[in-house]
């Protein structure tokens, strides 16, 4: 079963970690599930505000790992500015 | 939800089948995890694709390739086995879940963890390198 998938229809970063920068100044890091009208969709996710200590908050998800704040979001089209893999 | 036990049966022959021993219940885990001596690893399994297909098959180049492995291998199927493997990250303190991981204990504390987002994406021979690395230093 090595390999095998049972995703169909998914674009090249679902089930990817990623880091998404938001308009507003937040962070996302957490699965991208997949990108709808509306805005993307990830699993597992967590925030970071603006103003908070970005550098050492993405140091301590990638040792410890990404605490899953929320189950499902969905980053708005509007907030949603790059992605990038963890 | 737990998926159809015809479904997963052989992506678990594929880590029971290299002599790692399944935890299915809370019990089975700390018989396993409570002794605290010497080294454990600990093997999240996944139904997910995207990276348990890299990490079954990494497991098992990684225990081929090196003389130094932990005393102990275990495995637990995360989605499958809900209370045994909320009960194996019990034992991984402020590490988080993620299926597939791996996580090497050595007397009771992590010394190293494989999280899944340094599975994804990467082929099973990149995986077992960290795999190994993580048995040479601790092991």
């Amino acid at each position: 079963m090595s390999g095998i998938t049972l995703h169909h229809n998914r674009d090249d970063l679902h089930g990817i970690t990623v880091v998404v920068d938001g308009a507003s100044g937040r962070t996302y890091v957490g699965r991208w599930h997949e990108r709808q009208e509306r805005g993307v969709v990830m699993k597992d996710a967590a925030i970071l505000e603006p103003g908070e200590d970005r550098e050492s908050w993405l140091l301590k998800l990638a040792r410890f790992g990404i605490p899953p704040e929320h189950r499902m979001l969905i980053v708005p089209s509007e907030e949603f500015r790059t992605v990038r893999r963890f | 939800m737990p998926y159809p036990e015809l479904m997963i049966k052989p992506m678990r022959e594929e880590v029971t089948r290299l002599g790692v021993q399944e935890l299915k219940t809370v019990d089975d885990v700390d018989s396993a995890l409570a002794s605290a001596d010497g080294t454990a690893f600990v093997f999240v399994n996944s139904m997910c694709g995207c990276a348990a297909g890299g990490a079954r098959p990494a497991l098992a180049k990684a225990l081929a390739s090196t003389g130094k492995k932990p005393a102990r291998l275990y495995t637990v199927f995360a989605g499958q086995e809900l209370e045994a493997t909320a009960r194996v990250r019990s034992y991984l303190g402020e590490y988080q879940p993620s299926s597939p991981s791996a996580a090497l204990l050595k007397d009771g504390e992590v010394v190293a963890f494989i999280h899944r987002h340094q599975i994804e994406g990467r082929s099973p021979d990149q995986i077992a390198s960290a795999m190994v690395a993580a048995f040479e230093e601790h092991c």
